[in-house]
Parts: structure tokens; sequence; C-alpha cells
């Protein structure tokens, strides 16, 4: 049988430069316009930044495997840096039991319990930020609440919670090349490591939060024993720097598009809608690697076996194929299907924890606020796979 | 040497999952194995072994079936049906009715059954319980783990995929009635380690007889699943029904065509939604009143009998109006 393949155009982009990483939309333009697949031969590695390859990658676990690492290092030739997660970097059946307990423990019948605490604790965090009519969205909310709340959820100790955000950014950091900002932390890595295996522990967690229940689903046999406080690891890993700023990100939608939160003080339901959609239009999660299992067909074109597969997440979200009038903020949209949490068997699981937080910060904040608007220039952080703000100048009129 | 590159499907949307009969044979007596494909080569949504499907039939009902094909084939769904002689004629259907190149309406997979990690599997079967373990086994032998089979049935004639494990050789132990008796289930099972999982899929005197045996075992040691044919599925409605919003008092009513999601969001009232399958569980509502037709694959039978969430882009009712928290 012979059949004809699309030949790959290449093109010659640092996606994991600073000046990419500020600004990554014209960059995500040039590779959806190249075609369905694009060859980056600095990093050896081939594009999808179109949704339909994105999406249908995403799905498609037999032929691109996560057990190879989701970041640049292919581990059929180079040693993680850490023990590879049980979730995000294997695939089943390894794959199965972990997520099938984390996926219980994180599911909206489980986080109802928390709905209140999380509504009452952000009002409180609310009506403390609004006694100034100017604070900055990301060190006093996105970065607050979640740290708070998160973990306290998890169950881990009010002490060391400092290793947080930092072990995160670190570990989001590392899914990329070993670039400047690998090297930055560095120095400071291991003894984040150190306070986060030890939090990891049996004993080292609350009885009643998310870590304990881990471990009393090993009791039951679900997970092994041994498995459980690397599960605890992957909560503590993906759930506060993602949170603090996918809330950012809506914070920052909000206060650019002022007319979208006079449809939210309207509509104050649409709570959970609108972080979604500042979701999709930001996408906190910038990309994430996948490995070919064998030779693969993408659209018409052969990814060779064994080859690393870089989807732009971000860039499926706005890609016009899909989305009408991609970069506006529009709570009128229906953002389901977009892939700022994953799709298929990967999907985000801390994505119901990640929800219920932006719908609690927002619902609180809407009552109160009446206008939001920038105060200042935001601030890129960057990270080789998260895009959010180190800070986000706002000034708003309350109510 | 020449290889066929893997070609990425796009995978299977929508609330309704119609899948052609790609074929049918007999497998052994009155056991047809029955393989399911998209009609138009869509991915089919993941499963793993121990899940279940359910076949809609005509008359709007729905049987379970464990899926006992091969995971790594995306694009297929195979199922072993026995014809139950007594039954309340899903598998008379099947065996009689249902031919290669139809269309048929399935729902799930569900897992309610699903394996853990373990060094060491001992995996009972009875009769056309051995349908949900062939999946196991194919799992354990890719972990590489020690596994072994007690599989029993009334003769062998009648037992199905004995060519299938014959590649096994010492691991399993095939145990036809009316050769060897009834299954020596405690000798089966003596001597093992509080880290042995066991997974046993049968009639239900062979699982009671076993769960004598394991009484004093570890929890979690003994995993089981009945055939839940004796249980009688919800009826499907194939008319409209309506939906309170307790909230604000408005009445919403849901065309049989229409999605919960869809008729919701028709008067302005959008819920999140992701996946649209029933798979994600963005969409989960709280229900307050009414009896739900439950068609996502999240909830558990426990969950599903508590009948107090469901997924709106798949779930349906069965009565006339559905409460729900909103």
């Amino acid at each position: 049988m012979t059949t004809t393949t699309l030949a790959i155009p290449s093109l010659d982009l640092d996606p994991f430069s600073d000046e990419f990483l500020t600004d990554p939309y014209p960059g995500h333009e040039q590779m959806r316009e190249a075609g369905p697949v694009v060859y980056l031969p600095r990093y050896d590695t081939y594009a999808l930044a179109r949704y339909h390859e994105v999406h249908t990658a995403l799905t498609n676990w037999h032929a691109l495997h996560s057990s190879s690492g989701v970041g640049l290092s292919n581990f059929r030739y180079e040693k993680p840096w850490r023990p590879p997660s049980l979730v995000l970097e294997a695939d089943p059946p390894r794959h199965d039991a972990p997520r099938s307990v984390l996926a219980k423990i994180l599911g909206p019948r489980a986080l109802r319990r928390l709905r209140e605490q999380w509504f009452a604790a952000a009002e409180n965090l609310v009506d403390e930020v609004l006694q100034s009519p100017e604070f900055d969205g990301v060190a006093d909310i996105a970065h607050r609440f979640p740290l708070q709340v998160f973990p306290d959820a998890l169950g881990v100790s009010p002490e060391g919670r400092e290793h947080l955000l930092p072990y995160g950014d670190f570990t989001f950091n590392a899914f990329g090349p070993k670039n400047h900002l690998v090297q930055r932390g560095e120095p400071d890595i291991a003894e984040h490591i150190a306070w986060v295996g030890a939090q990891c522990a049996r004993d080292q967690l609350d009885d009643n939060g998310f870590g304990s229940s881990i471990h009393a689903a090993a009791d039951r046999g679900d997970i092994t024993a041994q498995q459980a406080p690397l599960l605890v690891r992957s909560l503590i890993a993906a759930g506060v720097d993602t949170t603090v700023h996918g809330l950012g990100a809506v914070l920052y939608a909000f206060s650019t598009h002022p007319d979208q939160w006079a449809a939210l003080r309207r509509q104050p339901q649409l709570a959970r809608m609108a972080f979604d959609e500042a979701v999709r239009l930001i996408s906190p999660v910038q990309t994430f690697f996948r490995t070919t299992t064998a030779d693969v067909e993408i659209s018409g074109s052969i990814v060779p076996d064994g080859k690393k597969v870089l989807m732009f997440l971000s860039s499926a979200n706005r890609d016009p194929r899909r989305w009408d009038d991609p970069d506006r903020f529009d709570l009128g949209r229906d953002p389901s299907g977009h892939v700022g949490f994953g799709m298929g068997i990967h999907q985000c699981v801390g994505q119901h924890v990640a929800r219920l937080e932006a719908e609690a910060v927002l619902t609180a904040l809407v009552a109160r606020v009446e206008r939001l608007e920038p105060a200042g220039e935001p601030v890129v952080h960057l990270n080789n796979t998260l895009r959010g703000f180190s800070s986000l100048p706002l000034r708003v009129r309350t109510v | 040497m020449t290889t066929t590159p893997l070609r990425l499907a796009p995978p299977a949307t929508g609330t309704d999952l119609r899948l052609r009969v790609a074929s049918k044979d007999v497998v052994a007596d009155g056991v047809v194995l029955v393989r399911l494909t998209h009609p138009d080569e869509l991915r089919l949504p993941d499963w793993s072994p121990g899940a279940h499907i359910d076949i809609i039939l005509p008359d709007g009902t729905a049987r379970q079936y464990s899926l006992c094909g091969d995971r790594d084939d995306c694009a297929s769904y195979s199922i072993g049906v026995l014809r139950e002689v007594d039954g309340r004629g899903g598998s008379a259907y099947i065996h009689d009715e249902l031919t290669v190149g139809d269309l048929v309406e399935v729902g799930g997979p569900r897992n309610n059954f699903r394996v853990v990690p373990s060094e060491s599997y001992t995996f009972i079967a009875g009769g056309i319980g051995i349908t949900p373990i062939l999946a196991m086994i194919q799992q354990a032998e890719e972990v590489g783990a020690d596994w072994r089979l007690l599989y029993g049935g009334r003769q062998r004639s009648s037992m199905a995929f004995l060519d299938r494990l014959a590649q096994y050789g010492r691991r399993v132990a095939i145990c036809p009635q009316d050769e060897c008796g009834l299954l020596d289930l405690a000798s089966f099972t003596s001597g093992l380690s509080a880290d042995a999982r066991v997974y046993a899929c049968g009639p239900a005197p062979l699982l009671a007889a076993l769960e004598r045996i394991a009484a004093d075992w570890p929890p979690g040691m003994l995993r089981t699943e009945r055939f839940v044919a004796d249980e009688m599925p919800p009826p499907v409605r194939s008319t409209a029904f309506e939906l309170e919003l307790a909230r604000s008092g408005q009445v919403v009513t849901v065309e049989p065509d229409a999605s919960v999601l869809d008729a919701l969001a028709a008067v302005g009232h959008p819920i999140l939604s992701s996946c649209r399958r029933g798979l994600c569980g963005t969409c989960e509502t709280a229900v307050l009143a009414g009896e739900i037709d439950h068609r996502d694959t999240i909830l558990d039978d426990a969950e599903r009998s508590a009948g107090d969430c469901m997924m709106t882009c798949v779930s349906r009712a069965s009565s006339d109006r559905l409460v729900l928290d909103l």
C-alpha cells in the first residue's frame, strides 16, 4: 500500500525563549498557519498548534505516551529529575488505579463539603482586600486564596507552605529545556523537594484532608501503600501554581473587559463559566509534551517513533478554526471543549477544585465590586509551561 | 520492514453512541462474541479492564455486558454474550436478531470492577463470568504480575475462550463441572499473601461461597462482580420530560432529541460542560427530586441509586419531572 504523506514544515521558533513566553500569540499563529504539524528543529520536536490536532492528540494515549515524560526530556533516553508522577507521567494500565482514586477524592460530590467553607474564606479575604481601592490581583488574591484553602483541604501543616509555590514553579519549568528559568530554580530545589517529600507521609497529614483520603485508599487496597505518598506529591505539585495562575487569569480578563464584569454583575451564576472562559483565553497551562509510541500519522503527516510531540493547549484554545473571535473574553460564549484542562484520560483531575476556588473568589468579589479596572501594567511571570502574572495592579469601585 | 503508522482517530463525541456490529461469532455452546465499531471509524471512549457497556434493546431497556477485548484497540468493543434460557430477552435478541452491519445503541463504558495494583492476582471465573477476567489477564501479563485463573463451567463445550487461554499453560486451571465437579475454591485460594488480589465473576452461589472463604481476609483483597442481569435497569423514556429549577421555580421541557444541558442553555441557564459524553463530571448538577436515567460513565452503582446528582450532558429522566438545585 502506498500513501501520500504531507511534508512537515519546519520553523525556527524557540517556544521557551523569554520573548516567546512573554508574548506567545504571534508564534502560535505562525505555527497554526504553517500546518497541522510543525517541526521545531531546535528541540527535535513536533508541534501541534491547531485545536483539532491538539484535541485529537490529547485523547489518543495509545499512540502518544505520557510515561516517556510530558516535558521535553525523553525518559526513554534520559533519567527523570524526580521519580515520575503516577498520574501525569504514566499510561494505562498503571495510570488507571491512581487516577481513579484521585478522581473520586477530588470529584464534585466530595467537594460539596468544602463549598460553604471556601465561600466564607473568599468573603473574608475579599473584605480585607477591598479596604483599599487599589490592590495587586496576584499578590493579594491569586496567591493568597489558593495558598490558604488548598493546603488546608489537602491537610498539609501550616508551617513551611512558602515551599509550595517555588516547588510547583520549578516542576512546571522542568517540563521545558534546561534554560535560565530552570537554572534559576536549581540552587534551592533540593530543600523544596525535601519539605514536599516530608509532607506526603501519612503522619504529616491531618485526618480529614485529601492527603489522608489518599492513604485511606491504600488501606482499602485501591492503590499500594508505596503509591500513596507519590499521589499526595502530585496534588502538592499540580494544585497550587495552576490555580494561582488561573485566578490571576480570570482577574486579568475581567479587568481588561469591563463590559464582561458588568455582565457578571447582572448574572453572578456565570462565575464558573467565566473562569473556564478565562482558562480558555489565557491557558494557565500552555503546553504539554507526549512521545510517539510508533510511527504516528497526524492529519496526513507522519511523526516518527520515539519523537517528542508538543501540544500547544493555549494555541488550540485560540484557534480561529474552532472559536469565533478567539482573542475576546466573552461570557456569552460557551467555552466547553477548551483544552486548558487537557482532555481525555489525563484531563486535569483537580479541575473541579480549581473551579470551586474561582467561583468562591468571583462570587465574593462580584457582590461588592461594581467596577474592576487595571491600575498599571501587569507583569508576566515567565515559566516554561505556565502562563500567569507576577503582578496585576487593579483598581476597584465598590458597591 | 513495513509497518502501518498509527492513525490518530478523532474521538466519538455527542450524547449517543451508535455502533455497528462488525462481527458476530459463536465461540462456545450458547455464547457469541460480538465486535462493535463506530460507523465513522471514530475512536471509542476509553475503558479499563472490568468495565462494561450497556446494550440498548429495541424496547429501550439496557443490558450490561463486560468488555472482553483488547483495550489497546481503541476502534472496537468486544462483548461475549451467553444465551440465557430464562432471561428477559436481551441475550435472545443479540443471539437471534442482531446481525453484522446492524447499528446498536451503546451506553457507557462504566467500571464498577476496577483492577487495583498488585504483584499477584488470583482470578476466578464461572461460566460467562470469564469475560471481564479476560481483559484483566491481558493487563496482568502486560505489567508482569504473577497471576492464576480458575475457570469453571457446566461442560467444556459451553466454556468460551478456552482457545485464547491455552497460551497461558499452567497459569490456567480449566474445570468443567461434568469432569471435575464443583470448583475447589478453598484450596485454590489457600496460602495467598495479604498483598494478593482475588477477582471473581460468576453466578451468585459461586461468589457467595467465595465470600464465606474470604470472611477473614484483609479488606479489599477479594473483589467480585455479580452478573447484573437480574437487576432491572431503569426504563429509558422516549418522550419529553420536565425540569424544575428549584431556586427560580422555572420549568423547562426537555424534548426527546435534546439533552438536559441543551434544554437549560436554550432557556438562558447554561451549565458548564467539557467532554459532553458523561466522562469528565464537569456538568454534574444536584438533583432534589425525580427519578434519574443515568447514562454517564462516572457514577458507580451506589452513587447512581443515591439519585442526588446527574451529569446533564447525557443523563435524562425516567420520571415525568426532575427538580434540579439550580
